[in-house]
């Protein structure tokens, strides 16, 4: 508690700013320092808030992104004005494109050299304004504890999301009370957590009269967690459920009903299922057209519950039969009662239907004698930690590998940029989950092409002796480029082609004075894995891959769920 | 089709740029945007025309009611309401015509705000359909400049 003489007391902005992060529980957070921060950095000196110094803003943004992602706190990045604010602004975006709460706070120049081109001055109010769920600049020092609660307050309810404070350097220096009110004060913004009981009720008559019903859970099942309540409700109905990308881990991937990822590059069955279905029941998650394809022919027979905190996703792709506005782990909970006494029917039929498509098209791929697969890296990491592994991952076709064959058990254990599909994202962002889970295995799968978009975060892992485990699956291409050029452009590999271009990673990890490990052969795999994984600090995994290996099943772009191509008969 | 959403927004700076970036980057379309103060200081009111199916405005309302500075939208076309457009508008005029223009500017009850040799600054207040009226009426002798304020509006009888 705060002792009565210091009530009165005026203290700088940048110890206001230090206490209000301590008021919102705030541990860790990522930055780098500039001239417009010197005041915080001042006094984040002698604080017990733990900052860890990343190498490029960018990663300050992703790091407190795979912090929020693997912890359901808010996640909190610093960066100076200029360019260091600029540099967030991939990381901000990406966030707000998953729906992912952080706050981003970001030096500015004093609030009379705004608007006059000074050094370092961008607007980044302005440049935010379309990425951020709201953000705000400070220009008196009075308002800086309030505003800061409000940011924590929007960033973490409703829908989640990042919110920016720009703080002018004078706002840092001057001095006023610290006062951190207990309430926020936000007329305009009260979202809707309970789902309204008429619309439950229309909902469950939805499900007991359909004959094919499929639920999609997404990232809302995530943010809310309420994959407990997810599990309760499909073992209560026994209908068949989907997991976006974001999703994935909501509900357990090896289980009878689950239909693991649906979409571009999701399992055939999931989306024969959605095809065929007379009911989706949208949990969380917003129709993204990699889930899609053509809105016109998608899910074409079936009739569409949506459950979202967010009205503005409802309708907004796909017209809703019966929407419930309502935070996922509430409306799951109203379901599960009602339905307690007005039971869904099993369908067996359906279920039959299902179990055809499962054993008719699982996921599969050639295994190379003398080559490495990707898919067996992911697989040999599933047989080590039996899914107990915090796994983010960059963007392109290891992304969809992993997503594709990890055993997906637990929420929260797969990290991954959804929405806006950056490059660079994944070893920043399994930096914030490792200082978010120190005692867990946090380990980046990678692309030879996304590492490098944030390859100087090694400096970081190195500094903390983050023990994240790298592994590159490495085919010497921009592969999920190369993947559409080859279907699409007629195998003209337009500056995707990397073969002796791409740096030795071993070399680059060691210049770091990290752990760098090689694997060429499948033989190789298990053991250097055992390595990496047994090594108490960070690894970078070089896994020379096979070049050519595609992304199957896939959906092209605007194509139609159930025409899919298909991975063709292997070994 | 053409709808009239009245917002209610918090009375803070940088207010507008939202409201109107929302527009921009979801392609949407504005015929139309008046803003103002509201009886109550704390807010503005900003009444927009828009064009779109159903399903787009819905899109467009829910838009903006997510902004966090929004407090209220209402569509005003679903509700009795009235609404106005001011317009200044600078008509060319010889001794020959001028008071045909008079007499067309007394008909639609508009105002001459100001005179000059060779033109005439017209003041309207009305409805669309009164103003383009006008308009169409005093197109031959020539519109030298035109200033609309976008239209306001409000909802008759008790909340």
């Amino acid at each position: 508690m705060i002792k009565e003489d210091t009530m009165t007391e005026k203290i700088k902005g940048s110890k206001i700013f230090i206490e209000s992060l301590k008021q919102e529980q705030v541990t860790d957070i990522f930055g780098y320092p500039g001239g417009a921060l010197l005041e915080i950095y001042d006094d984040l000196y002698d604080s017990d808030i733990n900052h860890y110094l990343v190498r490029h803003e960018q990663a300050a943004a992703h790091a407190a992104d795979g912090y929020a992602r693997s912890s359901g706190k808010v996640g909190v990045c610093l960066a100076t004005s200029g360019p260091g604010a600029t540099n967030l602004v991939t990381g901000i975006a990406n966030a707000y494109m998953d729906s992912i709460p952080m706050v981003a706070f970001t030096g500015q120049v004093n609030l009379g050299a705004i608007g006059k081109d000074s050094f370092q001055e961008a607007d980044i109010t302005g440049i935010t304004l379309p990425i951020t769920k709201h953000n705000f600049l400070v220009k008196d020092v009075k308002d800086l504890a309030s505003t800061i609660k409000k940011a924590f307050h929007i960033a973490r309810t409703g829908r989640p999301g990042p919110v920016l404070i720009d703080m002018p350097k004078d706002i840092t220096l001057n001095r006023a009370v610290f006062n951190y009110p207990d309430k926020v004060d936000l007329p305009s913004y009260k979202p809707t957590i309970k789902g309204s009981i008429k619309q439950i009720k229309a909902a469950v008559e939805l499900m007991q009269e359909s004959e094919r019903p499929v639920v999609l859970a997404g990232g809302g099942v995530t943010a809310s967690n309420a994959s407990d309540e997810l599990r309760t409700f499909i073992k209560q109905t026994n209908i068949p459920v989907a997991s976006t990308l974001l999703g994935l881990g909501v509900y357990p991937y090896d289980d009878e009903l689950s239909l693991r990822m649906p979409g571009m590059h999701g399992t055939a069955y999931a989306n024969y299922a959605i095809h065929d279905a007379d009911l989706l029941i949208a949990i969380g998650m917003r129709f993204d057209d990699r889930i899609t394809g053509k809105l016109a022919t998608f899910a074409p027979k079936a009739k569409v519950i949506h459950i979202d905190i967010d009205p503005a996703e409802i309708s907004k792709c796909i017209a809703a039969t019966v929407p419930i506005v309502g935070d996922a782990k509430e409306v799951l909970k109203d379901l599960i009662e009602y339905i307690k006494e007005n039971p869904v029917e099993k369908k067996d039929e359906w279920l039959r239907t299902i179990q055809e498509y499962k054993t008719n098209h699982p996921l599969i791929y050639k295994m190379s004698a003398d080559t490495i697969n990707p898919q067996y890296v992911i697989q040999q990491i599933n047989e080590m930690t039996k899914g107990n592994v915090i796994m983010a991952t960059e963007v392109g076709t290891h992304q969809m590998w992993a997503a594709q064959y990890q055993n997906h058990i637990y929420p929260r254990h797969f990290i991954s940029s959804g929405g806006l599909g950056t490059m660079g994202f994944g070893f920043p962002a399994a930096i914030g989950a490792q200082v978010a889970n120190p005692d867990k295995l946090v380990v980046n799968i990678a692309g030879d092409g996304s590492i490098q978009m944030n390859i100087q975060e090694l400096s970081t892992v190195a500094n903390y002796n983050l023990p994240v485990k790298v592994i590159i699956l490495n085919n010497r291409y921009l592969g999920m480029v190369r993947q559409w050029q080859e279907i699409f452009y007629k195998k003209r590999y337009s500056h995707t082609d990397l073969e002796g271009k791409q740096p030795d990673f071993v070399k680059v990890a060691e210049a770091y004075d990290v752990m760098g490990l090689r694997a060429e052969k499948p033989s190789q795999v298990r053991s250097v894995l055992e390595k990496a994984f047994a090594h108490n600090g960070p690894v970078f995994v070089d896994m020379v891959v096979n070049r050519e290996e595609n992304v199957f099943p896939m959906v092209p772009a605007g194509g139609v769920l159930n025409k899919m191509i298909l991975q063709k008969e292997g070994k | 089709m053409r709808h009239v959403l009245s917002v209610v927004v918090e009375n803070k700076p940088g207010v507008l740029a939202r409201i109107s970036g929302l527009f921009s980057r979801r392609g949407f379309n504005i015929d139309s945007l008046a803003v103002g103060p509201t009886e109550d200081p704390a807010y503005s009111r900003i009444t927009l025309v828009v064009q779109g199916d159903d399903m787009i405005i819905e899109q467009i309302s829910k838009q903006l009611y997510k902004l966090i500075d929004t407090y209220k939208v209402i569509d005003l076309t679903k509700i009795n309401h009235v609404e106005r457009e001011m317009v200044l508008v600078k008509v060319n005029i010889t001794s020959t015509t001028r008071s045909e223009v008079i007499e067309i500017v007394n008909i639609f009850r508009a105002k001459i705000i100001d005179v000059s040799e060779k033109t005439l600054v017209i003041e309207i207040t009305g409805d669309q359909s009164k103003i383009n009226g006008l308009l169409k009426m005093l197109k031959k002798y020539g519109i030298t400049e035109m200033v609309r304020t976008g239209s306001i509006a409000m909802q008759r009888g008790l909340n």
